[in-house]
C-alpha cells in the first residue's frame, strides 16, 4: 500500500459505535452496583435504626473531602478532552495526570479511613463487629463491599487514564482521534456518579 | 443537530467549570440538609440531590447533551428497567408482614 492510499483515509473508524459500546458496558456496571444498591435499600428498610447507629462510626469529613476530590477529578478529565480537541496536547496530558493524582488522593484517604475502622476493630469477621447487632453487621458488610468495589473501579480507572496519557504522549490519541480518551473519560465519570450516590447513603445517615 | 459523523460538537472549558461549581455547591447542600432532621423525607431529599448531580455529570461531563439522540434513548431504557426493578422490589417488601 502506498502512502497516498493511506492518506486518503481508508482506515475504517466508527467513533459513534465505539462510544456506544462503552455506554453499553456502563449499563452493565449500573446493574453490578444497582444490585448492591437494591440490597442496601432492603436492609436499610428492615434495619433503619441499626443503620443510623452504625453510620455514626463513619467520618463525614473524609467523605466530603473525597467527594470534592472525585468531582474535581471528573472536571480535569472533561477538561483534558476539550484541551485535546483544541489541539493543546501538553495541556491535555497535564489534565490527565492531574486526574490520576486526584485518583491517588482519593485512595490515600480511603486507606486512612479504612485503617481507622480496622483500629477500632471493625473489619469483616472481627470480634467487635460480630458482637454488634445484626443490622449493624449488615451495614458494615455493605460499606466494605460497596466502597471496596468502588475503590477497585477507581484503581482501574486511574490505570486506564494512565494508558491514555501514554497514547496521547505518543500521538496515537490526537486532535482527530480521541475516542479512546473519551471512553476512558466515560468510565471515570461513571465512577464519579456511583460515588455521588454512595456518599449520602453511607456517610450522611447518622 | 449536526451531520458530521466523526466530529461532535465540543464544550468549552467554561461550562465544565460551571458544572463543577454546581456539583460542589450541591454537595454542600446535601451535607447541610443531612444535619437537619426532616424525618421521612430525609432520604428522598438526599436521593433527589444526588439525581440532580448525576444529571449534570451525564449531560455535560459525559456529553449526552451533544451526543446523538440514540444515546439518550439507550440511557432512558436502561434507567427504566433499573427503576422497575427497585419499584417491584419495594412493592413486595412493603406488603410483607414479617421479614
Amino acid at each position: 500500500m502506498n502512502t497516498q492510499e493511506h492518506a486518503v483515509g481508508q482506515v475504517h473508524r466508527d467513533d459513534i459505535s465505539s462510544r456506544m459500546g462503552m455506554w453499553l458496558f456502563l449499563f452493565t456496571e449500573l446493574m453490578l452496583f444497582g444490585g448492591m444498591f437494591f440490597l442496601y435499600s432492603v436492609y436499610r428498610f428492615t434495619n433503619a435504626e441499626a443503620f443510623h447507629i452504625a453510620a455514626k462510626e463513619l467520618n463525614t469529613l473524609i467523605g466530603c473531602f473525597n467527594t470534592a476530590i472525585l468531582l474535581t477529578s471528573s472536571l480535569t478529565m472533561a477538561l483534558s478532552i476539550t484541551a485535546l480537541q483544541k489541539d493543546k496536547k501538553k495541556l491535555s496530558i497535564f489534565f490527565q495526570l492531574l486526574t490520576i493524582i486526584l485518583a491517588f488522593g482519593f485512595l490515600v484517604n480511603k486507606y486512612f479511613e479504612w485503617a481507622t475502622k480496622f483500629d477500632h476493630g471493625i473489619y469483616p469477621g472481627s470480634d467487635t463487629l460480630l458482637a454488634m447487632e445484626s443490622g449493624e453487621i449488615l451495614f458494615f458488610g455493605l460499606y466494605y463491599v460497596m466502597t471496596g468495589l468502588h475503590g477497585l473501579h477507581v484503581v482501574i480507572g486511574a490505570a486506564l487514564i494512565a494508558v491514555m496519557t501514554r497514547l496521547t504522549a505518543k500521538g496515537i490519541i490526537n486532535k482527530d482521534s480521541f475516542v479512546k480518551l473519551e471512553s476512558a473519560g466515560l468510565y471515570w465519570h461513571l465512577v464519579d456518579i456511583i460515588w455521588i450516590f454512595l456518599f449520602p447513603l453511607f456517610y450522611l445517615i447518622a | 443537530m449536526h451531520k458530521d459523523e466523526t466530529h461532535q460538537h465540543m464544550h468549552g472549558y467554561g461550562i465544565y467549570i460551571l458544572v463543577w461549581l454546581g456539583l460542589l455547591t450541591l454537595t454542600g447542600v446535601t451535607v447541610t440538609v443531612a444535619g437537619i432532621n426532616l424525618g421521612a423525607i430525609t432520604i428522598a431529599t438526599a436521593l433527589n440531590i444526588a439525581s440532580v448531580k448525576s444529571y449534570l455529570v451525564l449531560t455535560i461531563f459525559m456529553h449526552l447533551r451533544i451526543e446523538q439522540k440514540v444515546f439518550r434513548i439507550f440511557l432512558v431504557v436502561a434507567l427504566f428497567f433499573f427503576i422497575i426493578s427497585i419499584v417491584l422490589l419495594f412493592a413486595d417488601y412493603s406488603f410483607l408482614e414479617n421479614y
